[in-house]
């Protein structure tokens, strides 16, 4: 039967000498503030997605000839939206805060001459948006010059559009990617580095002679994680709100990436220590599962900005999920796309933890 | 009931017969020591005894339990500093005596643990800041938190100096008398003289002598022997002229094994007789030391400890595993 004492009298003493070293606290907590500092400072106005979405409501010749136009923009990806979706909403579901509304009466009215307007959703503050909205502006300057014969005022105006205030920015993604930064990089270090040195020097055989089973003690070292991770959660916040003026939405949500990511990687840690014969190949598996997860897995820059088979490469990553989810609910306050995540995350959790505690021995046989 | 009992126990390694069928029941309030070289097969026998091995073969019963299958329970009962006992590096001997109350759920006086290891100078030095000696009293500290009825020692002095060794002889002396059954490995003779009630010696997996250092030499030793200082030409001389077997073993020493005390007489005489120089002389037994080089066929280095042909100079305290 797992005991609490127990659990908890492991927490205090790995806890204790956490914080008695120096360079644990230093890359658990300080190090990703300093990575926030140094990135919000660089990009603060960079971001690469140019997807739009398009909904045309209109049936007529015009939107058509419009659309092949829009479509032969290189930099644009059109992406097509059915009339009967909820625009906004749509948007919303897909993280984005680009579009192009085609109405109704687009054809009817440009063939009578009759003032219409695109509605652009877009964020000023964004790259991606500035692409757009320039690309439309001088569509709709091409079509008023080609029926009118440039003598006369414009047909198609823009109506331009924001999904919600202060769309998300450079540095809004990179809080949630360097949350999901930490909690990737200080559980999954520590426990490979902890787990083939305890063995090496015959911990694991020396807790095994007391009451403290080895379930109890994995529990102890992710519940660490998760109150580390989580006091790392607010530090970063707090630095990207007030520094650099994120805008971020917090919602109970976060609550589960910040239990299930800490669990994962301290169990996936636990499994590089066990699986490897000493501390030089742990270390070496662990750089090898870690690095490319933390450069890949939209940490330090939108997944949206890497070419395409980066990210499928992402998509088998464990650590997108939970940054994905991060910036689901944070970001883009989509709580069904977020809901996806946290079920992905649960699955992968529950398959390493297994594994590892199936696999970590106390004693040899 | 003994507290250990266990009988032909074998664990092999691949080709290594680490544990080739040993025997031995130790009873309560007894030191028992268990002696050999490196890569005996020591460390194997008490781990499996401590249920940290599985073995091959053979029955265990260690306070009345299988200890591979009843390890849990077992360990709540026994104490155990492995060896090289080492702890978490930012942590000190009281917290760590708190922790493994916490962990065993006893109430239990630090400081009075402390005293009783002659740790309490040091009771708030982070481990990674204690002497080899005081880690090992550490271990002591921890082993003694669950108050247990049987405690193993895995080479508790092993590479520490004259007096961090002395200490924890102290420590285990102080254990003894509080009734404690302990079961000691060792490579030091004098460490098992010294500590043990009675002796395990073991060489190659095997126990090669049991019992208490005068049953050992009682029957693996000589009987009694006469050595005089002398060269080579007396000891022919004392051969020629008597009815002894007389040994010359270099350097200038001559053996007679005596089978009656009146043969010293008569080898006595003989020397006096031959007119030659001849230096200092004694009667001696075997010693323990001297029964245990003749078994594990090794010697014993300017440390004490034993050496082997095969571990000559690979005195690193670890056995083979």
């Amino acid at each position: 039967m797992p005991s609490g004492k127990r659990i908890l009298a492991d927490l205090r003493l790995f806890g204790r000498g956490y914080i008695r070293n120096a360079a644990g606290l230093f890359f658990g907590l300080i190090f990703p503030v300093v990575l926030i500092l140094i990135f919000g400072a660089i990009f603060a106005e960079n971001t690469g997605a140019v997807t739009v979405y398009v909904q045309n409501q209109d049936s007529g010749p015009i939107s058509d000839s419009f659309l092949g136009a829009l479509n032969n923009v290189t930099r644009l990806k059109v992406e097509m939206v059915d009339p009967s979706q909820n625009f906004t909403q749509y948007l919303s579901a897909h993280s984005s805060s680009d579009g192009i509304i085609i109405p109704e009466d687009f054809s009817a009215s440009y063939l009578a001459g009759m003032p219409v307007n695109l509605t652009v959703y877009g964020n000023p503050s964004q790259t991606s948006s500035a692409i757009i909205s320039g690309a439309v502006d001088g569509l709709a300057d091409y079509f008023n010059l080609k029926y009118y014969n440039q003598n006369a005022f414009p047909v198609i105006g823009i109506d331009p559009a924001n999904l919600r205030a202060g769309e998300p920015k450079y540095i809004d993604f990179l809080v949630p990617g360097l949350i999901g930064f930490s909690i990737l990089v200080s559980p999954m270090f520590s426990m490979v580095s902890i787990s083939s040195e305890y063995k090496k020097h015959k911990l694991f055989k020396q807790m095994s002679l007391t009451p403290l089973t080895k379930l109890e003690w994995l529990a102890s070292k992710v519940l660490f994680y998760v109150l580390l991770s989580a006091f790392s959660f607010l530090l970063m916040v707090a630095v990207g709100v007030f520094v650099f003026g994120a805008n971020i939405t917090l919602s109970v949500w976060l609550i589960p990436f910040l239990i299930l990511g800490p669990m994962l990687f301290c169990s996936l840690g636990m499994l590089v220590g066990t699986v490897t014969k000493s501390i030089e190949s742990a270390s070496v598996l662990g750089n090898i599962i870690t690095f490319p997860m933390m450069f890949l897995s939209g940490t330090f820059f939108p997944i949206s900005m890497m070419p395409e088979y980066l990210r499928t490469v992402a998509h088998g990553l464990p650590l997108f999920y939970v940054i994905e989810g991060l910036n689901n609910v944070m970001t883009y306050d989509n709580i069904t796309s977020a809901l996806i995540d946290i079920a992905v995350v649960t699955v992968i959790t529950v398959i390493v933890f297994l594994a590892a505690a199936k696999l970590f021995k106390w004693r040899e046989d | 009931m003994n507290p250990v009992e266990i009988s032909s126990l074998k664990k092999h390694y691949g080709d290594i017969k680490a544990v080739d069928g040993i025997s031995f029941t130790v009873s309560e309030g007894e030191v028992f020591g268990l002696l050999g070289p490196n890569g005996a097969g020591k460390t194997t026998c008490i781990e499996i005894l401590e249920g940290l091995r599985k073995r091959e073969e053979g029955t265990v019963k260690v306070l009345g339990l299988d200890p591979w299958r009843k390890g849990y329970e077992l360990h709540k009962r026994i104490g155990v500093i492995p060896q090289g006992f080492t702890f978490h590096e930012k942590t000190s001997p009281r917290e760590a005596i708190k922790y493994y109350a916490d962990l065993f759920n006893v109430a239990v006086d630090a400081d009075e643990i402390l005293r009783e290891v002659l740790l309490e100078d040091s009771a708030k030095n982070f481990f990674e800041n204690l002497s080899g000696g005081q880690k090992q009293k550490m271990g002591f500290a921890l082993s003694l938190v669950n108050d247990p009825e049987l405690l193993f020692l895995d080479e508790p002095t092993t590479g520490l100096d004259p007096n961090a060794r002395r200490a924890i002889w102290e420590v285990i002396r102080g254990l003894k008398k509080k009734g404690k059954t302990v079961i000691l490995t060792t490579h030091y003779l004098e460490e098992a003289q010294q500590l043990a009630d009675r002796v395990a010696i073991m060489d190659h997996g095997k126990i090669v002598a049991m019992g208490t250092s005068d049953e050992i030499i009682e029957q693996h030793g000589s009987g009694e022997r006469l050595e005089i200082q002398g060269s080579e030409k007396l000891a022919d001389y004392v051969r020629a002229n008597t009815e002894l077997k007389v040994d010359y073993a270099g350097k200038g020493l001559i053996s007679i094994p005596l089978r009656k005390k009146i043969d010293a007489l008569a080898a006595l005489a003989a020397v006096e007789q031959s007119g030659m120089d001849w230096g200092e002389m004694q009667t001696r037994r075997d010693s323990l030391e001297d029964v245990f080089v003749r078994l594990v066929s090794g010697t014993i280095d300017e440390h004490g400890e034993i050496k082997t042909k095969e571990n000559n100079g690979n005195a690193d305290g670890k056995g083979r595993r």
